[in-house]
């Protein structure tokens, strides 16, 4: 039987669990809210310049003439070479602390530092950017050394996403495998790693996805904002979404404001691409196993 | 001191120990354990839990060197030969010697990927589809699942997850099948065709099974080991361990007065 005071805490608790549940209500609605009235701004002030000749033609001195394109252009290019070169290496780096490397202090140290890069604001990678691809490796003001810059940026992010994936696999399908006389490497790159993959893909997106809407680093290496061509080589100057907003923005005519707010409509479309590519991706690849 | 009772002539050893120890670290999971395991025999591992079944268990297939603070002492013999020797690869030890675990643990793959995955890694390609065929058959699976071969094996409820992955390591034709309580996460009806399934594969293997049923351990077994705060207590033919103990502690255990 339950006594009084046992039903008055039970009481009190349930007072005290919907108390909280509201507050988090209202936290979630805040967040929901600003993030709907973001948009909204963007969609209302960006749909009338948004149309087919806006994503066609390059930018102009006449805003009713001034398009999306090679902005759109330079950011296709420049997140197709992010993810070819921080992908792969992200990814090596993530099995190979997570599955080979020995927990020595230097591997921990290792492990400490790449939690230290993805702290680190986007402009220092511009400088390393400069220094490294522009200048040392001479890839020029290109879209090459855009893109490599914004590797760099994202590799910590792949490595840490990659590592949380892998961790997340239990060591109990380890063990089967262990179990039926699999070696290590069989272990890891046909369990292990195929398990991991929908949400190294996931994390790997993600990282591209923050990657497109960075505009610091890429005015450090070169990228500018009134170009009126697209690259057509790794070598080629370029423009990209980010900058090109910033480049409309700071023209003191009224009608680029509204460019700006449509060009903000196409990187917010992109970025959604990318995120519905990750959720598609991973929920085919979880349908195949 | 232990009380080993004699195993009939005619019984061959399949798996043998010789002061066995195993450390955690600085302490002890298993203090000199002189085991023998006969071919074609049904041995239960019994004791309270933490007493170090699952342990020696794993001492069978060197997956304690999957730990990196277990350390394993004394000798390990599979026909005779050191399981432990410089020149022996763990890999091939686990391909010879079979285990079960307590959970059912398929891969997230489909039901002919889980069977086929072993002979697999060992290059054993041709014929595939009549091993797993075989190894589904030996599990007593194959009826259930012929048809959807290509379902994820998480779709299995989890007792025929668990006769997957007895089939799983059937596929690989090992010698010996390591069972650690394989029945403990499923329901009783689960559980008869798991030891009904013991009962016909002691026909082709030797079967090592941790169980802390003790009627378990009576029905499916041949022989039964009584392990204790890391020590083997008395060991010998199932029947004399349950009726007629020699260790005080054995028959407390197996009468139910402590454990
Ligand atoms: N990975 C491990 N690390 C440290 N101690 C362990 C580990 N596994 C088991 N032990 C310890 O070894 C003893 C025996 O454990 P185990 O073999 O799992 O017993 P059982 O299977 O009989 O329950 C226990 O005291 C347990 O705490
Ligand atoms: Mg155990």
């Amino acid at each position: 039987m339950m006594g009084a005071r046992a039903a008055r805490r039970i009481r009190k608790r349930r007072r005290s669990g919907l108390a909280f549940g509201a507050v988090a209500g209202i936290a979630t609605a805040f967040g929901l809210l600003t993030l709907a009235l973001l948009i909204g701004a963007v969609v209302i002030e960006g749909a009338a310049a948004f149309d087919l000749q806006f994503l066609r033609s390059f930018t102009s001195r006449f805003p009713e003439r001034a398009g999306v394109r090679a902005g759109l252009a330079g950011t296709i290019w420049v997140s197709a070479i992010t993810a070819a070169s921080a992908f792969p290496v992200g990814v090596a780096a993530a099995i190979w602390l997570e599955e080979y490397a020995p927990d020595t202090w230097w591997s921990r140290l290792v492990q400490t530092n790449i939690q230290n890069l993805a702290g680190v604001p986007s402009i220092v990678y511009g400088v390393l950017g400069l220094a490294l691809f522009v200048r040392a490796m001479g890839a020029g003001r290109s879209v090459l050394a855009g893109g490599l810059t914004l590797g760099l940026l994202v590799l910590p992010i792949i490595v840490i996403s990659s590592r949380e994936a892998l961790r997340a696999v239990p060591d109990s399908l380890r063990e089967a495998a262990y179990a039926l006389g699999a070696t290590h490497g069989q272990v890891v790159f046909r369990q292990v790693v195929p398990a991991a993959f929908p949400g190294i893909l996931t994390g790997t997106i993600l990282a591209l996805a923050r990657a497109a809407g960075e505009a610091a680093p890429l005015i450090l290496v070169g990228a500018v904002g009134f170009i009126a061509f697209t690259p057509t080589g790794l070598g080629d100057p370029f423009t990209v979404l980010p900058l090109q907003i910033f480049d409309w923005v700071r023209n003191p005519q009224p009608e680029y404001r509204q460019l700006a707010a449509a060009a903000s409509l196409v990187l917010l479309i992109v970025l959604f691409v990318l995120n519905a590519t990750a959720i598609l991706l991973r929920n085919r690849w979880e349908l195949r196993r | 001191m232990a009380t080993i009772h004699p195993i009939p002539a005619g019984d061959v050893p399949a798996l043998q120990t010789e002061q066995l120890s195993v450390y955690y670290g600085s302490n002890p999971a298993l203090r000199g354990i002189d085991l023998t395991v006969p071919r074609n025999r049904v041995v239960a591992l019994i004791g309270p839990s933490g007493c170090g079944k699952s342990t020696l268990l794993r001492c069978f297939n060197r997956m304690n060197e999957l730990i990196p603070e277990a350390r394993v002492e004394g000798t390990v013999r599979f026909n005779g030969e050191d399981l432990y020797g410089e020149r022996v690869d763990p890999v091939n030890v686990r391909r010879r010697i079979g285990m079960v675990f307590q959970r059912p643990n398929p891969f997230p793959r489909s039901i002919f990927d889980n069977v086929a995955f072993g002979p697999r890694i060992n290059g054993n390609t041709t014929g595939l589809a009549q091993t797993v065929e075989r190894a589904l058959r030996q599990a007593a699976l194959w009826d259930e699942v012929r048809d959807r071969l290509n379902e994820s094996a998480y779709d299995l409820s989890v007792g025929q997850q668990q006769r997957l992955c007895i089939a799983r390591t059937l596929a690989v034709r090992p010698e010996i099948v390591l069972m650690d309580e394989p029945a403990s996460a499923l329901d009783p009806i689960a559980t008869q065709r798991i030891e009904e399934l013991i009962y016909e594969l002691k026909e082709d293997y030797s079967i090592l099974i941790v169980t802390h049923s003790l009627q378990q351990a009576a029905r499916v077994s041949d022989y039964t080991a009584f392990l204790y705060h890391g020590e083997l207590v008395e060991y010998g033919p199932t029947d004399l361990i349950f009726t007629n103990p020699v260790e005080e502690r054995t028959e407390a255990y197996v009468t139910g007065r402590f454990g």
